[in-house]
C-alpha cells in the first residue's frame, strides 16, 4: 500500500501548494485591490490609527490630532476652524482631504519619503507610525485680524512677504468649519458638506487663491508699470486726464468716477493720476502702450501663470486679443481682465521688492515626527517685473495715493518702535459686468513702502457703490492687517 | 521499511521534541506580550499563570510521549502544541478586540474565551495522555472496527436527534446535553476512521478485483459497491439534512481516499469522483443554501452586504496583512464575524501577513506528511490505513476550511485543527495527535524491542477475532 499512499501524499501536496499559491496571490496580488475597494473599513481605519501631524503657523498648531475612546482612535482637530480653513482644507474620511491636508498628505501621515529612517526604525522597533509636521508662513497675528475684519462680508484677504514670497495671510470669507467636515461622524460631515454646496456664497471655494475678480483700478498699477517700462514715460510725465474718453471705434464714451475732470485743465501728471484714479488718463495710456505692452508687463507680475504655493491656484488673466476699446478698458482692470488676491499681492510685493517678483509659498519647514527639521523651503525669484529705478518710481507714485489720493485711510501707520510708517497702495472698485451685482472693492497695499515687510490684497465682492469704496470697505481691513504685520 | 538495519541504534530523538515545545511555547509567550503591548492593554495579571499553565500541559505531553512512546516522531508534537499555541494567542487578541470595543460602547465587558480554550487544552491533553496510556499497541483497536463503525454513524446522525440536536449558524452540527455542546462529528471523524481502516484491511482483497472494464477502465463488481454507496448516501444526508458542507466533504473524501488506498484501484477514485459530482450538482439544483454558497463563493463582493460579508471580510483582512502583516494587536481581525472559530486564519493572515499564512499552511503539510510517512513505515496494514485516514482527515479539514476562507473553494463550516476556538475540534484533534504517535512508536521503534515478525495478512487474521 506504500505507493497508493504516497501518491495519495502528492495529491495532498497538490491541494496545499494550491493553498499555498492562493494566499499568495491575495495578500500579494490582489491586496492592493482589495485595500482599494470603498468598503473597506480597514482602510479607514489603519489611516485614524496613526497620529497624523500637525499643521503649525509659528508655534501653534492649526491642525492637530486628538486620541479618541472612539472606534477611530484620532480626531483631527482645527483650533481656529473657518479662520485658518483656507489654508489647512479639511480632512474628511466621506470627502477626502483639501489645502495643506491633501497636498502635505505625505508628510502629515508619516508616508513621505523624507521619513524612510523613521520608517525603517519603525518596523523593527514594531511601532505605529506618526505623521510629520507642517510648518506654515503664516503670521498667525496678521491672520487672525484679517479674518476679523473679512467676517461677515464676501471676501478675501493675501498678503506677502515680499523679499521672500513667504504667504503671511490667506483668509476667505465666507469660511467653512473645517472640524465638522474631519469629524467621525459621516452623517453630519454629508448634511454640512452639501449645506456649504448649495451656498451660493460658496464658502468651499479657496477663495484668496481661486476666485477670479475684475481688478478694476488696482491694475493701473501694471499699466503704469507698463509705461514706465516702455520708456516712453515717467512718473512726472504729463497725461490727458478729461472727464470723459471716447473710447474709439465705439460711440460709447469712458468716464471718470467723480464725473470731472482729473485735474484743472483736463492735463494730469501719470502720479497725480494713479493717486486720483483717473480712468481717462490710464484709458489713454492703455491705447498708447497697446495690449501686447499691457500684457508682457501683467505677465512679469505673474499672470497666465499657475502658481502652487502649493496650494493650487488660478491662473490671472489678461485678454487674448482686445481691440482699441477693450484696451482701453483692460488698461482700468475692467473687460476681461481678471485676478486673484494672490496675483494683486504679487504685483504690490514686486513693486516694493525693487521689481523683483517673489514665487509665493506657503509651506516653510517639514519636520520629523520628534520635530526636527527635515526640510526648509527657501524662497525663489519668480521675475524680474521691473528695473529698480522704474520701481522706486511705482514706490513713490503708491505713496502718493496714500497721502494725498484715494487711500488715505492708510495714513498714520506706526510700526512697533513708534515710528510713522509710509505706506503704498492702490484703491480698486470694479464693475463684474453681471446683473445685479454689487462692485467688487479692492485694496492693495505694501509697508513700509520702501523696502516693504508685507504686502497685501484685500478683495470684498459685496462691497458698495463708490470708486472711494475701495478705500472704505477694504482700506480699514488692509490697514489692520499692516499694523498686526509690522508689530 | 527497513528499520532492519538500523536495529537498536534507532534514536528516540525526544530532545529534540522537546526543545521544539519550548520554542513553541516561547512564540506564544512573545506573542502574547506584542498583543498586549500593541493594543495598549498591558500584560495581564494571569499572564504568567497561565503561560505557566500551557508550559506544563505541553511539558506533560511531551514527558508522556518519552515514556510511553519514546521512538515516536518527534514532530508531530511540537507542531499540534504550536498551533495549539497559536490559536490560544489569537483567541487571546479577539477577546481584547472585544473587550475594547465593549469599553468604547460603554457595555459590560464580554467574557474572554480564551480560558475555555485554556481548560478545553487541558481536557484534550488529559485525553491525548489516556489514549497514550490505555493503548499500547494501536492493532487493538481493529477488534472494535463494526463497534467504532456504529458509534461513528449514530454520532454523525445525533444532532438530528429531537430534543438534543442543535443548529448554529444554520447548520445542524451540534448536540447539546446537560448545558454543555459539542459537535459530535468531530469525534466521529475518528471512529469512522477505525472503521474504515479495519475494515477496508478485511475487504480489500475483494474490492480490489476487477470484474468488467468499461472504456478501458476497471470497474470493481457491482456487489462491491455497495459500501461506497452506503458512506456516499450518508455523506448527502449530512449535506442535506445537517446543512454542512464541509463535514459532508470530509467524509466521503476520507473514505474514499482510504479506499484507494487499501485497494490500490485508481478506478474507486474515478468512481468517487464521479458520485461527489452528482451529489454535488443535485444539491446544487435541489437546495437553496448549497446554491446560495455557490453564488456567494463566485461572486462575494455582490453579496458584500449579506451572505458574502464574512468572506468579503476575510479577503480584507488578507489583503490588509500583506506581505508581513500588520503585527499581533495592530490589525482588525474583529471585523470579520466568527474571526475566533471559522476565519481564524484569516486573523492570523492579517496581523502576521502572508509569512505567518505560509507559515501555518506548511506546518499543517509537516503535521500530515509525517503522519503519511507514518503510514508508509508501519508493518501492520490496519496501521497503515488508520495513520493515513487520520492524515487525510488533517488534510482535507484543512484544505476545506483554509480554502474555504481564501476563496479558493466555496465556504463551508469545518474547524480549523487546533487553531479554531471550541472544544469538540481541540480533543479530537489532539486525540488524532495521540494516534499517530502510538502508530509512529511502533513503526519506528528498533526490531528487537517488538513482536516477531509476521506477514500483514496474518496480523489481519490474528487480531480481528469475529
Amino acid at each position: 500500500m506504500t505507493r497508493s499512499i504516497r501518491r495519495i501524499g502528492l495529491v495532498l501536496m497538490v491541494l496545499f501548494l494550491a493553498l499555498l499559491a492562493n494566499v499568495t496571490f491575495i495578500q500579494v496580488f490582489q491586496a492592493d485591490n482589495y485595500r482599494g475597494r470603498a468598503d473597506n473599513q480597514r482602510v479607514l481605519l489603519e489611516e485614524y490609527e496613526r497620529e497624523r501631524g500637525p499643521i503649525l503657523t509659528g508655534p501653534e498648531a492649526v491642525a492637530l490630532s486628538e486620541k479618541t475612546k472612539g472606534k477611530y482612535r484620532w480626531l483631527r482637530v482645527y483650533p481656529e476652524g473657518e479662520q485658518n480653513a483656507a489654508v489647512t482644507g479639511f480632512y474628511s474620511m466621506v470627502y477626502g482631504a483639501t489645502g495643506l491636508e491633501r497636498t502635505e498628505n505625505d508628510v502629515l501621515s508619516g508616508s513621505s519619503d523624507l521619513f524612510f529612517v523613521d520608517r525603517v526604525q519603525q518596523l523593527v522597533a514594531g511601532r505605529q507610525p506618526r505623521g510629520g509636521a507642517v510648518t506654515t508662513t503664516i503670521d498667525p497675528v496678521a491672520q487672525a485680524v484679517a479674518w476679523e475684519g473679512l467676517r461677515g462680508t464676501r471676501g478675501a484677504v493675501y498678503a506677502i512677504e515680499p523679499s521672500t514670497g513667504r504667504t503671511l495671510v490667506q483668509v476667505q470669507s465666507p469660511s467653512f468649519d473645517p472640524n465638522i467636515l474631519s469629524s467621525h461622524d459621516p452623517q453630519s460631515i454629508r448634511e454640512y458638506y452639501e449645506q456649504l454646496l448649495d451656498d451660493p456664497e460658496q464658502p468651499l471655494i479657496n477663495r484668496p487663491i481661486v476666485a477670479l475678480n475684475p481688478p478694476g483700478s488696482t491694475f493701473k498699477l501694471v499699466t503704469a508699470a507698463a509705461a514706465l517700462s516702455s520708456g516712453r514715460f515717467t512718473m512726472d510725465s504729463v497725461l490727458p486726464g478729461p472727464a470723459e474718453y471716447d473710447l474709439p471705434l465705439s460711440s460709447r464714451t469712458l468716464r471718470n468716477w467723480t464725473g470731472e475732470d482729473c485735474a484743472p485743465g483736463g492735463e494730469i501728471t501719470l502720479e497725480q493720476a494713479l493717486a486720483v484714479s483717473c480712468n481717462t488718463a490710464f484709458a489713454w495710456l492703455g491705447n498708447e502702450l497697446g495690449p501686447d505692452a499691457l500684457r508682457a508687463q501683467a505677465e512679469l507680475f505673474g499672470f497666465d501663470t499657475k502658481f502652487e504655493t502649493p496650494l493650487r491656484a488660478s491662473t490671472s488673466r489678461f485678454p487674448e486679443d482686445p481691440d482699441e476699446p477693450q484696451t482701453a478698458m483692460s488698461a482700468i482692470g475692467q473687460f476681461d481682465v481678471r485676478a486673484t488676491a494672490l496675483q494683486m499681492a504679487m504685483v504690490a510685493a514686486g513693486i516694493g521688492n525693487n521689481g523683483v517678483v517673489m514665487q509665493p509659498y506657503l509651506v516653510q519647514e517639514i519636520r520629523a515626527p520628534d520635530l526636527s527639521i527635515l526640510r526648509t523651503f527657501e524662497p525663489q525669484e519668480f521675475e524680474v517685473a521691473l528695473s529698480s529705478e522704474n520701481a522706486r518710481q511705482m514706490q513713490l507714485m503708491m505713496m502718493a495715493v496714500v497721502d494725498n489720493g484715494t487711500a488715505g485711510i492708510l495714513q498714520g501707520i506706526y510700526d512697533a518702535e513708534g515710528n510713522l510708517v509710509r505706506v503704498g497702495a492702490k484703491t480698486g472698485t470694479a464693475q463684474t459686468g453681471r446683473d445685479g451685482e454689487q462692485p467688487v472693492s479692492w485694496m492693495v497695499a505694501m509697508a513700509p513702502a520702501t523696502n516693504p515687510k508685507i504686502a497685501v490684497a484685500v478683495v470684498v465682492e459685496d462691497g458698495g457703490q463708490a470708486e472711494l469704496s475701495g478705500g472704505a470697505i477694504a482700506g480699514p481691513i488692509a490697514r489692520a492687517v499692516i499694523e498686526a504685520a509690522l508689530q | 521499511m527497513s528499520t532492519t538495519e538500523q536495529s537498536t541504534k534507532q534514536r528516540t530523538r525526544r530532545n529534540l521534541e522537546l526543545v521544539l515545545i519550548v520554542i513553541a511555547w516561547g512564540i506564544g509567550v512573545l506573542g502574547t506580550l506584542q498583543v498586549g503591548w500593541a493594543t495598549e492593554e498591558g500584560i495581564h495579571p494571569r499572564f504568567w499563570i497561565t503561560a505557566g499553565v500551557v508550559g506544563l500541559l505541553a511539558l506533560i505531553t511531551h514527558l508522556i510521549v518519552r515514556w510511553r512512546v519514546p521512538y515516536a516522531d518527534p514532530f508531530m508534537l511540537p507542531i499540534a502544541t504550536l498551533l495549539t499555541i497559536l490559536g490560544l494567542v489569537m483567541i487571546y487578541r479577539l477577546d481584547v478586540a472585544a473587550i475594547q470595543r465593549a469599553a468604547r460602547l460603554d457595555n459590560p465587558a464580554p467574557t474572554p474565551d480564551v480560558y475555555n480554550q485554556l481548560i478545553w487544552y487541558g481536557v484534550a491533553s488529559l485525553l491525548f495522555i489516556l489514549v497514550l496510556l490505555t493503548i499500547r499497541d494501536h492493532r487493538i483497536l481493529q477488534r472494535y472496527t463494526y463497534t467504532a463503525g456504529l458509534l461513528g454513524v449514530i454520532l454523525l446522525l445525533l444532532p438530528l436527534a429531537p430534543g438534543i440536536g442543535a443548529t448554529v449558524n444554520g447548520a445542524t452540527l451540534w448536540v447539546r446535553i446537560a448545558g454543555f455542546t459539542f459537535q459530535p462529528a468531530e469525534a466521529a471523524k475518528i471512529l469512522l476512521t477505525i472503521f474504515f481502516a479495519g475494515y477496508l484491511v478485511v475487504t480489500r482483497d475483494s474490492l480490489a478485483l476487477v470484474r468488467t472494464r468499461v472504456l478501458g477502465v476497471p470497474l470493481p463488481r457491482a456487489r462491491d459497491l455497495g459500501p461506497i454507496l452506503i458512506v456516499w448516501a450518508v455523506s448527502l444526508g449530512v449535506l442535506v439534512f445537517q446543512r454542512d458542507l464541509g463535514t459532508s466533504l470530509l467524509f466521503f473524501g476520507l473514505f474514499v481516499g482510504m479506499l484507494y488506498i487499501a485497494t490500490q484501484r485508481w478506478s474507486w477514485l474515478v468512481l468517487g469522483f464521479l458520485l461527489f459530482a452528482v451529489g454535488s450538482v443535485g444539491a446544487y439544483l435541489l437546495f437553496g443554501h448549497v446554491r446560495t454558497r455557490v453564488q456567494i463563493w463566485l461572486d462575494p463582493f455582490a453579496y458584500a452586504d449579506t451572505g458574502g460579508y464574512q468572506i468579503v471580510q476575510s479577503l480584507y483582512g488578507f489583503a490588509n496583512g500583506g506581505l508581513f502583516g500588520t503585527g499581533l494587536g495592530r490589525g482588525h481581525p474583529e471585523l470579520v464575524p466568527f474571526a475566533n472559530t471559522d476565519f481564524i486564519t484569516a486573523a492570523l493572515g492579517e496581523e502576521l501577513g502572508l509569512t505567518g499564512a505560509l507559515g501555518i499552511v506548511l506546518l499543517y503539510g509537516i503535521l500530515i506528511e509525517r503522519g503519511l510517512r507514518t503510514a508508509v513505515a508501519v508493518r501492520d496494514p490496519f496501521g497503515q490505513l488508520l495513520a493515513a485516514g487520520l492524515s487525510i482527515t488533517l488534510g482535507i479539514q484543512v484544505f476545506v476550511i483554509i480554502g474555504g476562507v481564501t476563496r479558493l473553494i466555496p465556504l463551508t463550516g469545518l474547524t480549523t485543527p487546533f487553531l479554531s476556538y471550541g472544544g469538540s475540534s481541540l480533543v479530537a484533534n489532539w486525540v488524532i495527535i495521540a494516534l499517530l504517535l502510538v502508530i509512529s512508536h511502533r513503526a519506528r521503534r528498533p526490531v528487537g524491542v517488538s513482536n516477531p515478525q509476521g506477514s500483514s495478512a496474518e496480523f489481519a487474521t490474528q487480531v480481528v477475532r469475529r
